[in-house]
């Protein structure tokens, strides 16, 4: 039986040296919310996902998926039992084609690993290309990723976080590195390629107009903790929030 | 899909095509080139272990040591076992060599680089220094062996030259097959993509460790079967099988295969023989030159190896059919 929330977690303590990062983190977030976290850099929001991943264990703290303790596992087990990520910096198999990045993503994913059963079978080409049609990149299917633009890189990367049709999906900055006119193309396409999921998608987003249009909850941190957890537009008019976002609106102004 | 893509049958029929035409042309030989044929068939299936990890991204530098367990394997069976079969000592030397390498799997699978090539070279050189030591598997002098029979059936000395090259060619057909099949399995895709990106394989739920340690035993066993194989061929065996220079003889047929063709592994290992004899016949006091101008021309020329030659073209042109 299913929880009612993707994910919950209580109490989360991590510190590094003498640095915070997370300080009684709390939060549960339910099946198919769309949430961005925020805060600017070192507030703790990647420690937090890679509490979530399994990458860091907390020092104390309960992390729950879909009612389950994930505390202690290996980031495969975490990704086996669901929850997939994508990149800041995309990680994807240079060597490879995009249908094969594909194929290999379909294929890391079995529980045992067939000695005999072709990587090329028909039913994962199918769903190679059904994934690949939804973010628009078949026609790049037989190039080599190491011929790619950055943009079609960035999909590549949700896209093969997304073939495990996970409960949890982490966007790691999905538009950091997406020339400007380009970036709400791109996730209009992340997003129609998730419609009618219930996947829940947690952004790492530095973009307030993406946090904007993209997400229906914000969590904002600073210094390891929490300091709002609110609609889009309440959190970040909330005066604690404030001093961050309009610096970096006024920082996109300067790149635009 | 091109109706190029390889399934297990198609290439189980390929391969199948290419043993029996070796069979065939190999009873019109002379002798002198079915026993090279069989030397460079039994150190090519060695490389081909090391292609195998080179897949997963990583290169072992002690091939040497599994090569040797296979070949005194053998040796050891037929003198003090008397066992006379050739294939029971054949497949005994690849799975001796793969219950040494086992155990050291796990460990080795932590390191990559330059790290696993030197582990896996302090170990077969560990191996050296006990065999070179050691009375009972005959210290620096090493072990003879007779000749073997074939299910009870014993070649004359007419026919043992070509029995031995045609069991080589087919014991070294099938694995090759079997490997070909592995390459273009889930677990081989798996595997050529954590030689890209070990993060995202995790990422997406396989252990990196495992996939290399299963290659590491996997490729122990084929060295294990080349080492008997050649030992079998020759009569002989000794502790130079060990030796470092060997495993580097094993890791230059690798390299100028590269990782992308079974096939690319022999035609190397032949390469490497021929280079070997011929430069060895007409100057021998500077073979090694020869050798290391044609490892250096390699490089600068094939970086991926020989087997980029067909592999890569083929590719490039399935992207023209296709964007045609």
């Amino acid at each position: 039986m299913s929880s009612m929330n993707a994910i919950s977690a209580q109490g989360i303590q991590k510190k590094f040296g003498a640095v915070t990062a997370a300080a009684d983190v709390q939060m549960t977030i339910a099946h198919g919310e769309r949430v961005s976290l925020i805060g600017s850099n070192g507030a703790g929001k990647t420690t937090f996902v890679n509490m979530l991943t399994g990458y860091i264990k907390p020092d104390a703290g309960e992390i729950m998926l879909d009612g389950q303790s994930i505390i202690g596992m290996p980031p495969r087990q975490i990704a086996r039992m669901g929850v997939a990520r994508s990149f800041q910096i995309p990680q994807l198999y240079h060597s490879l084609t995009v249908q094969n990045n594909l194929l290999a993503a379909l294929a890391a994913q079995q529980s045992n690993l067939s000695f005999l059963q072709p990587a090329k079978n028909a039913e994962s080409v199918a769903r190679a290309s059904e994934i690949l049609q939804r973010f628009d990149l078949l026609m790049h299917a037989d190039r080599l990723v190491s011929e790619l633009p950055g943009g079609v890189r960035k999909l590549l990367d949700i896209a093969m976080a997304l073939t495990s049709q996970p409960k949890v999906l982490l966007l790691d900055e999905p538009t950091s590195g997406v020339s400007a006119d380009e970036k709400f193309p791109m996730m209009d396409t992340v997003m129609r390629a998730l419609e009618g999921s219930r996947t829940t998608v947690l952004f790492v987003e530095h973009d307030m107009d993406i946090v904007l249009r993209y997400s229906q909850r914000v969590i904002a941190f600073y210094s390891g903790r929490i300091i709002a957890d609110d609609q889009p537009l309440q959190a970040l008019a909330m005066p604690e929030v404030k001093p961050y976002v309009t610096g970096q609106i006024s920082a996109d102004a300067d790149h635009a | 899909m091109t109706a190029r893509d390889a399934t297990p049958t198609r290439t189980l029929l390929l391969g199948s095509l290419v043993i029996v035409a070796l069979l065939l042309s190999g009873a019109s030989m002379p002798r002198w080139l079915t026993f090279l044929l069989t030397m460079s068939l039994a150190n090519g299936v060695v490389a081909l272990g090391i292609m195998l990890l080179m897949r997963s991204g990583v290169v072992s530098f002690g091939q040497g040591l599994v090569f040797a367990a296979g070949g005194y394997t053998a040796a050891l069976g037929f003198g003090a076992l008397g066992l006379t079969d050739g294939l029971l000592l054949t497949f005994a030397g690849g799975l001796i060599a793969a219950l040494i390498a086992a155990p050291f799997a796990w460990l080795i699978a932590r390191y990559r680089g330059i790290f696993f090539a030197m582990l896996t070279l302090a170990l077969s050189m560990v191996l050296y220094g006990l065999l070179i030591k050691s009375t009972a598997f005959g210290g620096s002098d090493g072990l003879n062996m007779g000749r073997v029979s074939y299910f009870g059936w014993r070649p004359s000395d007419a026919s043992v030259g070509y029995t031995n090259y045609a069991v080589t060619v087919i014991v070294v057909g099938i694995i090759s097959v079997w490997m070909r099949i592995y390459f273009d399995s889930v677990r081989g895709l798996v595997t050529l993509s954590a030689r890209d990106n070990e993060i995202r394989v995790e990422y997406l739920g396989s252990s990196v460790r495992s996939l290399i340690a299963t290659n590491f035993i996997i490729a122990a066993f084929c060295g294990g079967v080349g080492g008997a194989l050649a030992v079998i061929a020759l009569g002989h065996v000794e502790p130079d099988y060990s030796y470092w220079t060997r495993s580097g003889d094993f890791v230059f047929v690798a390299i100028l295969a590269g990782h992308h063709s079974v096939l690319a592994a022999f035609i190397a290992s032949i390469a490497l023989e021929l280079v070997r004899s011929f430069s060895s016949a007409y100057f021998p006091n500077s073979w090694q030159l020869a050798m290391g101008l044609f490892l250096l021309a390699v490089i600068r020329f094939l970086p991926s190896g020989i087997g980029s030659l067909w592999v890569q073209r083929w590719r490039a042109s399935t992207v023209q059919r296709g964007s045609a």
